[in-house]
């Protein structure tokens, strides 16, 4: 019997420079970051994380698991392992139209794709459209996993700020105008209208007519990223860009990731037909065709079980959870904090005042076992660093209270702090309450305005002080 | 061949860096022909290190409990040798303010600082001595926590009104903080290894981290926790071309560095070379990263000492303390 060869002895110096020469430049954006790593510490079981976006798959029935799986076994257990067509099962098709027509979409299946997860999608549009320093425009918060995915084909993605009512078309066709006397034309508008991630605002139906009128006069593509239309907990549903549109400019994002489940990782994108050939290329070259057995499981699922009554059932937990975040959040932050009032989706945003920094302020909370995600990943020039998203969907509601309690109580400290170093002591809740009644007497300026508010940091002062 | 506990993982906020760490001396640990245990570091650390009665313990950890004599404490008591410096050392090394302060009394120039705990603000008013201390150490000040052992929660203050928020985010990671005067300079970093066989310790080659422009083109100014483990964000020389006294006024004042804090087996002592070719030591790690772009590897390598042969020399050096 001869021995394995001996495992070579690793060269540092050789390591490095045998895999950083081979890197491709695209890759030199993808770094890791101080707060991935400080997300590391978040997933241990003593720590309260409101950072994740999980939805809470403890919810589905295991019955109705066992019972479509079964079918599956039973009736199409060849075609379940075999490889599938590129842009979809015809049936797994047929149910993606039905979710749609649920948010008053109406859709042929010839012009959808059926995709590895929503993320998938965001990975092909980018690869379709995007060459290195072409210009992406944004919501600014943006869900930072769209900001990755652009940025890997080395986009220059520009952040539109937005308020109680979403982005800002205005501050949108102002952008517009100024890349298009530099003569730079965008590729495509990307955004999250409905319970928008991290931001939890909602597009107002106004700004939505005005967003699809300006995509038609200047012939703009839209990215319609819809994750949590249907997770609503209160008011009317809202019209979507696609069917203001009707397809023309707006290319929709959809998933079952918070619907049914992430773990299957099922999401699909309608878009105008040259476009779709164009994806499908994309998609045959990444995964030559989504899991034919996710695609089963929520074609059986769809024909045998009610998937409206799961959705109802989610939204009632959500629901409660949110309102339970918003009483502790009124409760145990301080006066100087403000957030976000989402109608639907999984988070809130949370700003804190300017001296804050969310990624120590999180390395703080560590150590009380609380966790929330900073807001700096949301943007790509500085900003956010002093807002905070905050989960409300994957923990039940005695850990939210809690867990809100901890980052209140390290906040107060911080604000008590910072009050003793300047020597301008932070007035109390109580105080404030009555500087703030005094004002509103006054003025008559809306309750509204001043919770939702996302400011604007300007990245600038984040420079000075950091660089 | 001995049964080698490898430490890595913990709750520090290093955790990350750590695991890498373990991973790379676990690897050449078994190159090395030894039986090599893994064990991530949480609640049933005595509970496990009994179960597996290794003959030795390798410390992989970084940052707190791992770096600042804590489990080096609970290793004492159970009566297992371990790689790295012992318990007051690792206290030492760990606490910035302490160490500057025995690096002062020996003579060893650091930057001029001054150092607060939280009680100091709270309770002694020290919020009025801001500005005395801003006149003197000049802006910019770098302000930072004392003992968090990678470059998170350090901040740059360029003025006065910079400082309150500095200060609150370097109290994020510690009790107390300090505020130092800023050296515009090359960052130099000498890794310590033991010279083994009784001989004194080695200076390894100086290495000189140059951070490069971030990808969208906008030059990084300060050194941070990202670019400071990743491939791309800054580029490592070594041996730093310097001046010949240079390098050994580096070498010299890391290994003074690193006997008068107590260091034991390996360690790093991170420098900067001011204008005139002036040096200060900012301060020394007790157990420096053992990543693919750590600092240490890559001077071993220019020493002609090779990765298992750095985790082997290491490793003796726990039965010579």
């Amino acid at each position: 019997m001869s021995l394995p060869p001996k495992p070579p002895e690793r060269s540092t110096r050789r390591d490095l420079e045998r895999y950083a020469s081979l890197f491709s430049e695209r890759t030199r954006g993808m770094t890791s970051s101080a707060m991935r790593d400080l997300m590391a510490v978040t997933d241990r079981p003593e720590v309260i994380s409101l950072a994740g976006g999980l939805p809470d798959t403890s919810s589905f029935p295991p019955e109705t698991f066992a019972d479509i799986t079964a079918r599956i076994a039973e009736e199409s257990c060849a075609r379940a392992l075999q490889y599938g067509p590129t842009e979809g099962l015809p049936e797994t098709k047929r149910c993606i139209a039905e979710v749609m027509a649920a948010e008053g979409m109406t859709v042929d299946t010839d012009d959808m794709i059926v995709t590895t997860g929503g993320q998938q999608v965001l990975d092909l549009v980018a690869k379709t459209f995007i060459d290195p320093g072409d210009v992406i425009v944004a919501e600014g918060p943006s869900y930072p996993g769209a900001l990755n995915a652009f940025q890997a084909y080395q986009a220059d993605v520009v952040q539109i700020d937005m308020d109680a009512d979403g982005m800002r078309i205005d501050l949108l066709e102002e952008t517009l105008d100024r890349l298009e006397r530099e003569g730079r034309r965008p590729k495509f508008v990307y955004t999250v209208p409905t319970f928008q991630n991290p931001g939890g605002v909602t597009l107002s139906l106004p700004r939505r007519r005005r967003l699809v009128e300006v995509a038609r006069e200047r012939e703009l593509l839209v990215l319609e990223d819809n994750p949590y239309g249907l997770l609503r907990y209160e008011g009317d549903p809202a019209t979507t860009l696609y069917s203001l549109d009707g397809g023309v400019y707006v290319m929709y994002l959809g998933t079952f990731s918070k619907i049914l489940s992430p773990g299957i990782r099922l999401g699909w994108v309608v878009a105008p037909p040259p476009v779709l050939a164009r994806i499908n290329l994309g998609k045959q070259e990444a995964d030559l065709c989504t899991s034919t057995l996710s695609q089963l499981l929520v074609q059986a699922y769809f024909e045998h079980h009610d998937w409206q009554e799961y959705i109802a059932s989610l939204t009632e937990i959500y629901r409660s959870r949110r309102d339970t975040m918003l009483d502790a959040l009124a409760e145990y932050f301080p006066p100087q904090a403000e957030w976000t009032r989402p109608a639907g989706g999984l988070f809130i945003w949370a700003t804190l005042p300017e001296f804050i920094d969310t990624t120590d302020l999180l390395a703080r909370a560590l150590r009380d076992n609380v966790a929330f995600v900073p807001g700096e990943g949301a943007f790509l020039d500085g900003r956010g660093r002093s807002s905070m998203r905050l989960n409300f969907s994957g923990s039940d509601e005695a850990r939210i209270v809690e867990g809100i309690r901890r980052i209140g109580e390290v906040i107060k400290e911080q604000v008590a702090l910072y009050g003793t170093l300047t020597g301008e002591p932070q007035p109390d809740a109580e105080e404030r309450r009555a500087i703030e009644k005094a004002a509103s007497d006054e003025t008559t300026e809306s309750e509204g305005a001043r919770v939702v508010e996302l400011p604007r940091r300007a990245a600038r002062n984040r420079r000075a002080r950091e660089s | 061949v001995s049964r080698v506990a490898v430490l890595k993982g913990g709750p520090s906020l290093e955790r990350q860096v750590s695991l890498r760490s373990g991973a790379r001396v676990e690897d050449a640990l078994e190159r090395l022909g030894h039986e090599v245990v893994g064990i991530d570091v949480g609640t049933d650390l005595i509970r496990r290190l009994r179960a597996e009665r290794p003959d030795v313990v390798f410390v992989a950890l970084h940052g707190r409990d791992g770096e600042d004599g804590t489990v080096q404490e609970l290793l004492e008591i159970l009566g297992l040798p371990y790689t790295g410096s012992g318990v007051a050392a690792c206290a030492r090394a760990m606490d910035k303010v302490l160490a500057k302060h025995l690096m002062i009394e020996a003579g060893v120039p650091t930057p001029e600082f001054f150092a607060f705990n939280q009680t100091a603000f709270r309770e002694l008013g020290a919020a009025e001595a801001l500005p005395a201390i801003e006149e003197r150490l000049d802006f910019p000040i770098v302000v930072k926590p004392s003992s968090q052992g990678s470059a998170l929660g350090i901040k740059f203050a360029r003025t006065a009104a910079d400082v309150p928020s500095a200060l609150v985010a370097a109290f994020s990671y510690d009790a107390k903080v300090l505020l130092e005067r800023y050296v515009d300079g090359r960052d130099l970093a000498v890794s310590i290894l033991d010279g083994g066989d009784g001989q004194s310790p080695l200076a390894l080659p100086v290495v000189e981290a140059v951070p490069t422009a971030a990808p969208g083109g906008e030059g990084e100014d300060f050194y941070d926790f990202e670019a400071r483990y990743d491939i791309g964000r800054t580029e490592f020389i070594c041996p730093a071309r310097l001046p010949e006294a240079v390098t050994q006024r580096a070498q010299e004042l890391a290994l003074r560095t690193y006997e008068l804090l107590g260091c034991h087996g390996f360690g790093r002592v991170d420098l900067m070379l001011g204008p005139d070719d002036e040096l200060s030591v900012l301060e020394a790690n007790s157990i420096p990263g053992l990543t693919e772009t750590s600092l240490l590897p890559q001077a071993a390598e220019a020493a002609g000492i090779g990765f298992d042969d750095l985790v082997a020399r290491v490793l003796a050096s726990a039965f010579t303390r």
